[in-house]
């Protein structure tokens, strides 16, 4: 096969891949749609929450618009920024929107029981574990730059697609067992999860550091420019992400905090501490 | 006569997210200013361990959560009516003066992450650096102590 018609075989797939892909995330926000719409006479749905969900699905269908997908299969620095919106901006959007919550909401109350029985099984549990979720996030990365699993993709559809997959994935559940609002009974405590999330942001740094230093990913015919401006673009873009993380669980500490003072302050004539 | 000072004051939680806040106030004006619009510094030298890589990210970390961890600890405060006024400014100053010193010492010259500038002389812009980190030090330490005499300007 020359690499003429190779090259045109991944055009071909990638091409398949955008229109999966968009109608996947186009279903998936109708389906949110619809089931706010269904729920809309008990209690409203906060709207905002709608917009979140929109916004993470429009940030997908970004990064999975044909054009920016060629582009990112010529361009490592294009690449960053499609794994930047997939991995760590759509998730954001997807998870504060409580998709889970409007699921139950919708389900009736046994399909619900059996949903939230699936979810506290073990495997489940060690799956939805932040340390579980940090490894597979942060840890893939590292397997997909520092090796040369990143090159090999290149020339490889299926494995591309299925690190698209991962990306998305492992992004949402990294998101949601830090920091998710959907109740969740067997997440581990506030402190476990700043801990998890505080080596997973280092990790990451470390990460963004190492490829620039060391000209990561190898392999893939880049100039030492590209890749460095991709390693940078990683390091600040993923630090504004994890950010937000920080900032959503230092609001929970900031209302626990709040509770607790109140009923303290009424008994503190009996109680002085 | 100095007003006395509500009993509610929070002195150690009031230095401590002040401080935290300097320390990463300090860090971003190194990143904005001097990593990205001066571009005097380089992102890392090449020539950098990995383990000097690994410090310097958990360094990053730091910085940029306990910023967060600060602002928030202040809102907190702010809410309970506990900061302590005269104790937010030596806590900022110390916190940057801290941070300025630290990343001039063990930065640049123990792990050799980037050099100042990338001059001949560079040890003048060393001196400047940490003489700026130490200034900054001094000057929050000087206030710290008149805020212990209750005479710091925000405590009238």
């Amino acid at each position: 096969m020359t690499s003429h018609s190779s090259l045109h075989d991944t055009t071909m797939t990638m091409g398949a891949t955008s229109a999966v892909a968009l109608l996947l995330i186009a279903l998936v926000w109708l389906a949110y749609l619809s089931g706010v719409w269904r729920t809309r006479r008990q209690k409203p749905w906060p709207w905002w929450r709608t917009l979140l969900f929109t916004a993470g699905c429009a940030t997908l269908a970004v990064a999975f618009w044909p054009s920016l997908m060629h582009a990112a299969h010529q361009d490592v620095r294009m690449h960053m920024v499609v794994h930047l919106l997939l991995g760590m901006f759509a998730p954001l959007g997807l998870v504060f929107a409580t998709p889970m919550t409007l699921l139950l909401r919708n389900l009736p109350s046994g399909g619900g029981r059996r949903l939230v029985r699936f979810l506290g099984t073990w495997p489940m549990r060690v799956l939805t574990h932040p340390v579980t979720a940090a490894i597979l996030d942060i840890g893939g990365m590292y397997l997909l730059y520092m090796t040369s699993l990143y090159a090999h993709s290149l020339h490889t559809p299926w494995l591309s697609n299925v690190l698209h997959l991962h990306f998305v994935i492992s992004g949402a559940l990294f998101t949601w067992a830090i920091a998710g609002p959907d109740p969740a009974p067997h997440r581990p405590g506030w402190r476990t999860r700043m801990a998890v999330l505080f080596i997973a942001m280092a990790a990451h740094a470390t990460l963004g550091k190492l490829l620039y230093a060391f000209g990561f990913p190898r392999g893939t015919g880049a100039d030492i420019e590209e890749l460095q401006q991709a390693a940078v673009w990683m390091y600040y873009w993923g630090d504004l992400a994890e950010a937000v993380l920080v900032a959503v669980l230092m609001l929970a500490w900031l209302r626990r905090r709040r509770r607790m003072a109140r009923p303290a302050g009424a008994a503190s004539d009996m109680r002085p501490s | 006569m100095a007003v006395q000072p509500p009993v509610a004051q929070d002195v150690r939680r009031t230095m401590i997210a002040a401080i935290l806040l300097g320390i990463g106030f300090m860090a971003a004006i190194d990143e904005i200013i001097f990593h990205q619009l001066l571009a005097w510094h380089h992102f890392i030298d090449t020539g950098s361990t990995a383990l000097a890589l690994a410090s310097d990210g958990i360094l990053h970390t730091m910085e940029l959560v306990l910023f967060i961890v600060g602002a928030f600890m202040m809102i907190e405060l702010h809410g309970r009516r506990a900061q302590a006024p005269g104790y937010r400014g030596p806590g900022f100053l110390l916190g940057m003066g801290g941070f300025q010193t630290f990343d001039g010492i063990v930065d640049h010259k123990i792990l050799g992450l980037h050099q100042v500038r990338y001059v001949e002389h560079v040890w003048l812009y060393d001196i400047a650096w940490i003489g700026a980190g130490l200034i900054l030090l001094a000057i929050g330490w000087k206030l710290l102590q008149r805020a212990r005499q209750g005479q710091a300007t925000s405590q009238h």
